[in-house]
């Protein structure tokens, strides 16, 4: 697809931060009343005034950093002026030249299989509006409501340059993004409406559209696809793409245009006087200092200081709580061993429950994987456990692998149990081992099937099946 | 006098002492209050007399303007779109005054958020001046200067974005001051323009003026503007006089547009200074013709921007039914400021927007840097400048109201002290016909003391400040 282009606008609020952006409010509102998290400044009550929070600045400064772009000597902020309800004072404090950073990068696996830069515009932090709520649907309200609990959270916004070609590739880069802020520690996902996505995209030759307000990153994948069908049956039926911006209808999974009252929108940027201008070039250098080992980084890292596959390395990195958990458990069991049941298995069971590692301990994995090293489990077993652990949650929490493998009965059954178990089998089973012979591989399952019926599946598949092999063979 | 004042409430009874202003604010025709708050004031005059405590300004009560944020006292900025908003908080200069004792009595008028040089904008109307009260007061601190000059109250406070402390002061003679931007914390100060803007006092004496100005100015970290630095006391020195002191006359300050009487008071006040060991020089401000063009369009554009909050949802009057959001904000917008208002904020607005940014707004900041230089060279050559506050003397109420050119043109000696940021002072110095006419002085950044211990000096020499006006 690559004559699709999409750049994306991406508003990521510093939810890590305890106050908000120019005043010093709890940034812990959600689960809050309405507007019990607002002072005079939140609110734009006449005659207050803002105050730089020093610490979003420097989290600010570590995302830019963080993708690679230039931070630049001093920053200033702008008003950006507009009238909406949910801003009550009539402009937003953001900012315009001298953002904080600017000419970024960071490099996505792109659609054509290959790693490639994805260039970094600028980021530049500002204030986030309040919350409208709606009495009903938003199109059949009579009256709505205004919550300035949000109002004034820190949000940085990350503008790519259009080098991005499909929605896959949107996708891929939020993650990379979202993998980056985790690792920075300056911001929670899980929090609703923390991460805003705007993204503009055209088809080569076609003059863009802007589609506002998309959040999760499904729903980016889920509008692009719908925004390119759109303008590809436009230019099918030589129809001309309008410019506009278009909202995103996360129910019906379209998009729809929006005819701004205001038309084209003039936001008369000037000079934030009520802040100074702040000189940041002497903040870099420890902050850099500071700056934790990135994903790709590590990534590269673990492939060579474990051997690990770049499959599994990838997956690993892509969390850095998961990456701290992988490196504490590699350090006491087979490092290549962990990567595959942390990244193949473990972390799939997790997602199936909607759990984060942390639900997990890094006692239990070591024990399953030693259990497993002496051979004292299956493979199977093994999975049994980690699935048993997690379903306990939360009702038991850090149970005994070894405690549920023997209330399970999943010790291994004695080799000389199977043995015999197997010479049974093969002797009850005439008929399918004649068949066996004459070319049909696939009837040795039923000799392997009636061993584990024997050893009422406590043996390991994959043994019992070499010993029926060869227990045939030798008849 | 605050210091007898202060003794004279000890002594006496604070309470009835505030019992009688109150008495002559109610039977005053001066239109000077907008908001009493006589409950909560003889509260704390009741208090006073029980223990009056040791703070700078004890039991001294005060009138603050309509701009400047009181919790639980309505600040409207004497405007329709304010009414009936009474703050949650209250702002730096008032959380200062409480904690030094003084007594905060009510909401002065003013012309409409500060817009203006009469106070004719006022949607409560006119101030009369107390000399003439056919005369505007001056403004836009108009009340404040009002009640200080007609004994309604002994101090006020006003702010001034381009003279609207000085302006009052001059045309009711009495004392006002435009402090350094930064010197006092706007935090509470409902913003005209941001930028320019700061808190002053108005009061009868010099003396007076460097003790409020103890109380209010200092460091506040809500206010980003702020400048660093511990509190200062202004009294001590303040009686040093002014031997050896350079004054500079800037000559654009005077000639074509000064009122004959006006100029004639001015030199004479210069006479004065020189007679008590002071001496002067012409200098030249060159970039002076181009201040009040600049100054428009800065103050217009932050204006613009500064206003854009009130759309009555969140405070302030709810007039007329609601409808959408966009319809209902345009119309309570259009019924709730007065039509100065709406002039600054249209060309303001026009200001900033794209493809006039450069021509105007920038163009407007690169003449303040000028003007800036302007005074930080002469400064290079004299301690302080001296010139009219104002070209003329108060004019009738409603004389320039329809000619908003004329009502800008008289704020010519006012505005580039605040485009520069310096301080100035505007004293006493003489009497146009039966009107007050003021003595400006100027000084550099953060030179308050000298600035004060001038016209201290001046004040010693001259009877100016203890005439009155005869109220009716
Ligand atoms: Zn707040």
């Amino acid at each position: 697809m690559d004559d699709v282009i999409i750049g994306l606008e991406i508003h990521v609020q510093l939810n890590r931060l305890h106050s908000k952006m120019f005043c010093g409010c709890s940034t812990a509102y959600h689960d809050s009343l309405p507007n019990s998290h607002t002072c005079p400044v939140c609110l734009g009550l006449p005659g207050s005034l803002p105050v730089i929070n020093k610490k979003a600045v420097e989290y600010g400064i570590k995302v830019g950093l963080a993708l690679n772009c230039k931070i630049e000597e001093e920053t200033l902020f702008y008003r950006k002026n507009y009238y909406y309800p949910d801003l009550p004072k009539g402009f937003q404090i953001s900012q315009y030249d001298y953002p904080l950073a600017t000419k970024g990068h960071i490099m996505i696996l792109g659609d054509n299989g290959a790693e490639r830069n994805i260039r970094i515009n600028r980021a530049h932090m500002e204030e986030d509006p309040g919350r409208l709520v709606h009495a009903g649907t938003i199109d059949k309200a009579k009256y709505t409501m205004v919550d300035y609990n949000r109002c004034g959270m820190p949000l940085l916004e990350v503008v790519t340059e259009p080098d991005l070609c499909s929605p896959k590739e949107a996708r891929v880069f939020l993650d990379k993004l979202k993998s980056i802020l985790d690792y920075l520690d300056v911001f929670d996902g899980t929090q609703e409406g923390s991460m805003r996505i705007d993204a503009n995209i055209s088809l080569k030759g076609g003059d863009r559209s802007e589609v506002k307000n998309i959040t999760g990153f499904k729903g980016v994948e889920k509008a692009l696809s719908y925004e390119i069908t759109r303008q590809k049956n436009l230019q099918r039926r030589n129809i001309k793409v309008v410019q506009e911006t278009r909202h995103f209808d996360e129910l019906r999974n379209i998009t729809v245009s929006i005819r701004s009252k205001v038309g084209a929108h003039d936001y008369r940027y000037f000079p934030e006087c009520d802040l100074a201008v702040m000189r940041i070039a002497p903040w870099v250098p420890a902050i850099r200092a500071a700056l934790p080992e990135l994903p790709d980084v590590k990534r590269e890292r673990f492939v060579k200081q474990y051997s690990l596959a770049d499959d599994h390395a990838k997956s690993l990195t892509s969390e850095i709580k998961l990456a701290n958990f992988y490196e504490a458990v590699a350090a006491r069991a087979s490092p290549k061993l962990a990567a595959v049941w942390i990244a193949d298995v473990l972390k799939g069971e997790l997602n199936y429950r909607d759990l984060s590692i942390e639900s997990f301990q890094e006692e239990q994995m070591i024990e399953i994987l030693q259990m497993l090293e002496k051979g004292k489990i299956s493979e199977d077993g093994a999975v049994q456990i980690i699935r048993t652990l997690l379903d306990r949650i939360p009702i038991e929490i850090g149970g005994s692998p070894s405690k549920i493998a023997h209330e399970l009965g999943l010790g291994k059954a004695e080799d000389d149990a199977v043995q015999k178990a197997v010479r049974e089998a093969v002797a009850e089973s005439a008929a399918a081992v004649a068949d066996y012979k004459a070319g049909s591989e696939r009837a040795l399952n039923f000799v392997v099937g009636l061993v584990m019926k024997k050893t009422r599946g406590k043996a390991d598949a994959g043994e019992v099946h070499r010993l029926v092999k060869a227990e045939v063979e030798k008849a | 006098m605050l210091s007898e004042l202060k003794a004279r409430l000890k002594a006496e009874s604070c309470e009835e002492y505030l019992c009688g202003l109150f008495e002559k604010i109610e039977k005053s025709s001066l239109n000077a209050f907008t908001t009493l708050a006589k409950e909560s004031a003889l509260k704390e005059a009741r208090r006073f007399d029980k223990n009056p405590g040791r703070g700078l300004l004890a039991g001294v009560p005060i009138a603050i303007k309509g701009s400047i944020s009181t919790k639980g006292i309505e600040t409207n900025c004497s405007s329709r779109i304010l009414r009936g908003y009474i703050p949650p908080y209250d702002a730096h200069v008032i959380e200062r005054l409480k904690s030094e004792g003084a007594i905060i009595m009510g909401k002065t008028n003013m012309d409409e958020f500060a817009m203006g040089t009469s106070t004719e904008t006022s949607c409560f109307g006119p101030t009369k001046n107390p000399w003439d009260q056919t005369c505007v007061p001056g403004g836009s601190s108009g009340g404040s200067a009002a009640v200080v000059a007609g004994g309604e109250a002994p101090c006020s406070l006003g702010s001034d974005t381009g003279g609207s402390v000085r302006c009052p002061a001059s045309f009711c003679g009495i004392v006002g001051l435009k402090p350094t931007y930064g010197l006092v914390s706007r935090y509470g100060l409902v913003a005209y323009a941001n930028s320019l803007e700061q808190i002053g006092p108005l009061t009868h004496t010099v003396e007076d003026t460097a003790l409020l100005m103890e109380a209010i100015s200092g460091h506040d970290e809500r206010d980003s503007t702020s400048a660093e630095g511990a509190r200062h006391s202004y009294l001590p020195g303040l009686e040093d006089g002014v031997a050896g002191l350079k004054i500079g006359i800037p000559k654009e300050y005077f000639g074509e547009g000064v009122n004959k009487d006006v100029e004639k008071a001015v030199w004479e006040a210069i006479a004065t200074l020189e007679s008590i060991g002071a001496s002067w020089q012409e200098i030249s401000l060159p970039h002076t013709r181009y201040a009040l063009a600049a100054y428009y369009v800065i103050a217009m554009s932050e204006a613009s921007s500064n206003l854009a909050r009130f759309d009555g949802l969140r405070y302030g009057e709810r007039m007329g039914e609601d409808k959408d959001w966009h319809t209902t904000f345009s119309e309570i917008r259009a019924k709730g400021f007065g039509p100065e208002v709406k002039r600054r904020i249209m060309l303001g607005t026009y200001a900033l927007s794209a493809g006039y940014y450069g021509r105007y707004y920038l163009k407007a900041l690169q003449v303040r840097t000028l003007i800036k230089e302007d005074f930080l060279r002469a400064f290079k050559d004299v301690d302080l400048l001296a010139s009219p506050t104002m070209p003329i003397p108060a004019f009738k109420i409603g004389e320039r109201i329809n000619d908003p050119l004329s009502l800008y043109m008289a704020d010519v000696f006012t505005v580039p002290i605040n485009l520069a940021g310096v301080p100035a002072i505007s004293v006493p110095c003489g009497f146009a016909g039966r009107l007050p006419v003021g003595l400006q002085l100027i000084g550099p950044h953060f030179c308050e003391a000298a600035v004060l211990r001038t016209a201290q000096a001046f004040e010693a020499a001259t009877p100016f400040h203890k005439a009155k006006p005869e109220v009716s």
